[in-house]
């Protein structure tokens, strides 16, 4: 136990003594979220709507159809009343709801006014504005059509609510990937890399020649990473806190346990890279190319992924980041507690102890 | 008692097209100062690889204090000190931090073994709160040494210990290393540089990974077949291509001041002969003496045969 403790109080002095890396490392963090995730619209396709249809009459039924006909959105379900209307968003499967209440046709034809809902998950609120946008030009849309076949001045308002977030800050849907960003980076990157330092330094040819488990070589490696990746996690929180004005909805400690099971994923992930490369340089880039921009691309939180090709969805799935992403706006933003996470989480743990077993199994115990 | 010992060792890389070791087999006794003297490329780092269990022979069998390389690895992996042939220690840490890490990763301390480095940590003592990138190649070198003996091993193998160090270094290493056997310490070195072997008790001589000789360095001077001469003029280079081309030279070398040469013929008048030769071709200041030779000649004379 004595060398093991020795092992890691030599890492911290690795990591202290390369003032660079910390600075970037510590520096980073705070950057990205005071820059990140300012006005990022996109075009949303087939966003996922249930509908609530207390009128069941003539004019709800063609303003669906219409709904049904655009390419926007795809009509998950029809419900039949409010509360199911919640159960449907906390599953996060849909972007939005449109209600019609009772005698919607029937106030329509005789007092020539009507309104309906819209409700959305406006914690992507780039999302919730652009297609609550598109649902309202439909009904406006319809409401014209009615005025041509009859002149009279017909209304419709459109009632929009916005629920999870509804002053439509940015930050509930940067903060967490900016989290999930710099976990990976921190924890793939630095790792591998300090790994494969020691392999090209030719430290390593001196430690395996020495009675130290080689394998204790690299868990004491994972130590101080994760112990940064703690206070990165930590200042990232108190930054969108205090700065930011995100407050965290639900459990602060249910928030750290599953950081530190992603943080042991993306450990487990730099292990396998140095594990597979032989010099910093490749190191570096597979983790970058190979993790960093994919995570970028398929975690959801720049480009939605409701919009993006079928097989690009399926890749979307072997992205750590993405679960993570999931799990992290799912506590901070809604509330929510494990039983809300608990499939994410249970991907998580999976991919993680799918990623050390390989790793053992392709531990070397020699030079190659 | 053999401490080590290599049965037909063969190792190749790039799934069998370079051949770096092939069939070497050589022993090391117990308290022995042995070298393996060869150019860069001629297998002697794969040789210390296989025997500190880093690499794994493609043929033959080897073992260390009578233990098997592949099977023992483990216990082998305790009682050696390995010196490889690039320095590497961290170079961010302190002299101090660097000696303590790895006296604890072989479970032992400073403290306990301090009598067998004493002489050598000594003169690293004024800088031990330097980081080891700072240190001069000499000290680095010495560095390294006490981080490779800090746990008392029984077999010492030291992978081009002073390439890359100043002579008076070098100098310095190399009594070191005798101190070192004296305190029964099995010592097997590994050099390019052909005036240190005479420093070994016994030495290997290896080229594109076969050993063409092994002796001790006396021996394999007497083992000398010919009869060399050293031969300097003013235009040594010029000298040098015209030795080439004349017909009584076998063999010629260039050798520091000198070039060293053999003849065809061992009459006693092919001196004169050469001599006559040279004046043809303008050389001044001929000089021409028998020399003894040293391990370099016979080194080349074995790659050469």
């Amino acid at each position: 136990m004595n060398n093991i403790s020795i092992f890691i109080q030599k890492e911290f002095l690795h990591v202290f003594r390369d003032r660079k890396t910390l600075l970037m490392l510590f520096g980073l963090p705070i950057v990205q979220i005071i820059l990140f995730g300012f006005a990022l619209t996109n075009e949303i396709k087939n966003a996922k709507i249930v509908v609530c249809d207390y009128a069941k009459d003539a004019a709800s039924q063609q303003i669906i159809e219409k709904l049904k006909a655009s390419q926007q959105f795809e009509i998950q379900n029809i419900l039949l009343n409010h509360k199911q209307i919640e159960a449907t968003f906390k599953e996060g499967k849909i972007k939005m709801a449109v209600v019609f209440p009772a005698n919607f046709n029937n106030d329509l034809l005789h007092q020539n006014k009507t309104q309906v809902q819209l409700i959305t998950d406006a914690s992507d609120p780039n999302t919730a504005t652009t297609i609550s946008g598109y649902a309202s030009q439909i009904i406006m849309d319809y409401r014209n059509e009615l005025m041509q076949l009859q002149d009279l001045p017909y209304q419709i308002d459109t009632e929009m609510r916005m629920i999870y977030n509804p002053e439509l800050k940015a930050a509930v849907n940067f903060v967490p990937g900016v989290m999930s960003l710099i976990l990976l980076l921190v924890c793939v990157l630095m790792t591998s890399v300090a790994i494969v330092k020691e392999k090209e330094m030719g430290t390593m040819e001196i430690l395996l020649v020495s009675p130290f488990n080689p394998f204790l070589v690299i868990v004491s490696k994972a130590v101080p990473y994760l112990a940064l990746s703690l206070i990165n996690l930590t200042i990232i929180l108190l930054l969108s806190v205090f700065v930011l004005g995100m407050p965290i909805n639900g459990s602060v400690l249910l928030l750290y346990a599953v950081s530190t099971l992603f943080i042991m994923t993306a450990l487990s992930l730099g292990l396998l890279i140095s594990n597979s490369t032989a010099s910093q340089q490749a190191a570096m880039l597979i983790s970058l190319m190979g993790m960093l921009v994919p995570s970028i691309l398929f975690t959801g939180f720049m480009f939605p992924l409701e919009n993006m090709p079928y097989p690009l969805q399926l890749v979307s799935h072997i992205i750590p980041a993405k679960w993570y992403y999931i799990i992290v706006k799912s506590i901070m933003v809604k509330g929510l507690g494990f039983s809300a996470i608990w499939k994410e989480t249970l991907v998580l743990f999976g991919m993680t102890l799918l990623l050390l077993v390989v790793n053992i199994k392709k531990f070397k115990i020699r030079l190659t | 008692m053999k401490n080590v010992v290599l049965n037909n060792i063969s190792k190749t890389y790039d799934n069998g097209m370079v051949q770096a070791v092939s069939d070497v087999s050589f022993h090391v006794n117990q308290g022995e100062l042995f070298g393996l003297i060869g150019p860069d490329g001629a297998g002697k780092t794969s040789i210390f690889r296989i025997l500190t269990t880093l690499l794994l022979p493609d043929g033959g069998s080897a073992s260390v204090n009578g233990l098997d390389v592949v099977e023992n690895y483990k216990t082998i992996r305790k009682n050696v000190g390995y010196m490889p042939g690039k320095f590497s220690l961290y170079q961010d840490l302190t002299v101090q931090e660097n000696l303590n890490f790895f006296a604890t990763i072989f479970n032992t301390s400073v403290k306990e073994n301090y009598d067998l480095i004493k002489d050598i940590y000594v003169q690293l003592e004024p800088f031990k709160d330097r980081r080891a990138g700072k240190l001069s190649g000499g000290m680095k070198q010495k560095l390294a040494l006490c981080c490779a003996l800090i746990h008392r091993p029984t077999v010492l193998f030291l992978d081009e210990p002073t390439t890359g160090v100043d002579v008076v270094s070098r100098k310095e290493f190399w009594d070191m290393l005798k101190r070192l056997k004296q305190q029964g310490i099995t010592i097997l070195v590994s050099t390019p540089y052909m005036d240190e072997a005479t420093l070994c008790e016994r030495i290997a001589l290896i080229q594109t990974g076969s050993i063409m000789s092994i002796d001790t360095p006396e021996n394999i001077i007497t083992q000398f077949p010919e009869n060399l001469f050293a031969v300097r003029s003013d235009n040594m280079g010029n000298l040098l291509h015209d030795l080439k081309k004349a017909k009584i030279i076998k063999s010629c070398n260039a050798f520091g001041a000198y070039h060293h040469v053999t003849f065809r013929d061992v009459s006693p008048e092919v001196k004169e002969k050469l001599i006559r030769v040279l004046e043809e071709k303008k050389h001044t200041n001929i000089e021409l003496k028998p020399v003894t030779p040293t391990i370099e000649d016979c080194f080349i004379y074995l790659m050469e045969k």
